[in-house]
């Protein structure tokens, strides 16, 4: 009798991703410095948002991040150093995926800075990120000046021990259940974590109370002070859950996307750690007074890897608020962009359900085969960079990957399983 | 033209409505709501204009 066809093994293939990554189950379990949590991350190495890149396709807000996180780390003095060291190819620069983490926007990670730690029980992996630094002037948006680096400093000293010692003395903080409760309350995960930073800021107080009373009036106003502050609690959260479906034969489901200010870059199930990139996109959106598309950087970080578990620009109907600021309509077009995200997915997450949509579960899972073959391609929100280094966010909006990202990756899919 | 004359288009808009739909589904429903015969026919532009992987799309199912 003859053995199940190709399509036949991509469909079960794809239901076990799909079951793998509704049946994650992340906790954050730690704050620590990236050389503690990723022993493996060499010295004088720098991880970045998206796939691979060098110093010289790099964008202005990478370069910028770049130069500040090596004078951080104390490998030059200056930032004009710096960059000389950076061109010079005595700097390693390396995906933060190709260690288990991820970063918004430049997505900077160097030896010593300070990284959530998220487990996922239900596999037994660990994923990273850094801790977000706040609003304007910050290294996520390529500042790099002695403010930004101070920051850095201290959230590396003192506030992630505090965290740290916050979440271990209470066993950690399961994610899974705290994001359905921000959906319900308006968070789409992406560019809105309001609820979720204020849930957490509510879990953690009583522990920081007893871990770390000198500090607490600080940190307390860190946190509380940065709605985002649960973004990167998120992305951790979803590298975590995504890498859980990564490697499973045959599957079409994608694990990774990612952009480094340059290129688009997504990672499929099946084909091993095969990036398939395109040129990255200007995303479409609404813009903070006083700036023009031309002032805008294309679409850049790690922070996508939120859509790619089914949040983001896919529970865009849970978060009416975040459809106008990232100037993508009314109401109704948020739950149009979620209802098109099914047709491209394997199913929904019965566990983060969305009050606008009856209760509907997030669309998760991309599939490469129906993206290709339907034409319609994933949406995600995303925060507009200044082009230039360290001067910030200009504005909101949504933006799509390059369709060729897909198409390679069902190429390389095809040749893998002899269907060329 | 003679008014007495009856064209194929006139027949068209005199005559009961037959219609076959082809893309938009919503557009039969609609029909079919208003009890009119209408066969939908499930189509959408290509979107895949790479004939090669038009070609292993073919052979996936997708």
């Amino acid at each position: 009798m003859a053995g199940p066809s190709l399509s036949e093994k991509i469909a079960i293939a794809n239901a076990e991703a799909h079951r793998r990554l509704l049946s994650g189950d992340p906790v954050l379990v730690d704050v620590q410095l990236a050389r503690e949590a990723i022993p493996t991350l060499p010295d004088r190495t720098i991880l970045h948002a998206g796939p691979p890149i060098q110093w010289d396709r790099m964008c202005g807000p990478m370069r910028g991040a770049v130069a500040g996180a090596i004078v951080f780390e104390g490998w030059a003095r200056n930032l004009a150093d710096a960059e000389k060291l950076a061109a010079s190819g005595d700097i390693r620069f390396e995906p933060n995926h190709h260690y288990n983490g991820v970063g918004p926007m430049t997505g900077m990670t160097t030896r010593n800075m300070a990284v959530l730690v998220v487990e996922n029980r239900a596999f037994g992996n660990r994923a990273f990120c850094t801790v977000n630094e706040g609003m304007g002037n910050v290294m996520r948006f390529g500042g790099n000046d002695q403010e930004v680096v101070d920051r850095l400093k201290w959230m590396a000293t003192v506030a992630a021990p505090a965290l740290g010692a916050a979440v271990r003395h209470r066993k950690g903080i399961p994610l899974k259940s705290l994001i359905a409760r921000g959906l319900s309350m308006g968070d789409e995960m992406h560019m809105r974590n309001a609820a979720c930073s204020s849930l957490l800021v509510r879990e953690l107080a009583a522990d920081l109370a007893e871990t770390a009373p000198k500090e607490l009036p600080r940190i307390l106003r860190f946190i509380s002070g940065n709605e985002m502050f649960f973004l990167n609690v998120v992305m951790a959260m979803a590298k975590s859950i995504t890498m859980a479906a990564h490697g499973i034969e045959h599957s079409t489901v994608v694990t990774t996307m990612a952009r480094n200010g340059t290129d688009f870059g997504i990672r499929v199930s099946s084909t091993g750690d095969n990036w398939f990139t395109g040129p990255a996109q200007m995303a479409r959106g609404l813009l903070f007074a006083g700036f023009t598309e031309a002032d805008g950087n294309v679409d850049i970080g790690d922070s996508c890897i939120t859509e790619t578990v089914g949040l983001g620009g896919f529970a865009m109907a849970a978060a009416p608020a975040v459809v106008g600021f990232v100037g993508a309509g009314s109401l109704a077009d948020a739950i149009n962009y979620t209802k098109n995200m099914t047709e491209i997915t394997v199913g929904p997450n019965p566990e983060w359900t969305l009050p606008t949509l009856s209760m509907m579960g997030v669309p998760t899972g991309i599939d490469i085969l129906k993206v290709v073959s339907s034409g319609i391609l994933p949406v995600i929100n995303t925060a507009i960079a200044n082009k230039l280094p360290g001067r910030g966010q200009i504005g909101a909006g949504v933006v799509s990957p390059p369709m060729i990202c897909f198409e390679q990756a069902l190429m390389k899919f095809g040749e893998m399983n002899g269907a060329l | 033209m003679s008014q007495q004359q009856e064209t194929e288009t006139d027949k068209l808009l005199t005559s009961e409505v037959r219609v076959v739909n082809v893309g938009l589904r919503e557009f039969a429903r609609d029909l079919s709501a208003c009890k009119i015969q209408v066969v939908h026919v499930d189509w959408s532009p290509p979107a895949v204009t790479n004939p090669k992987v038009a070609s292993l799309l073919a052979k996936l199912g997708g």
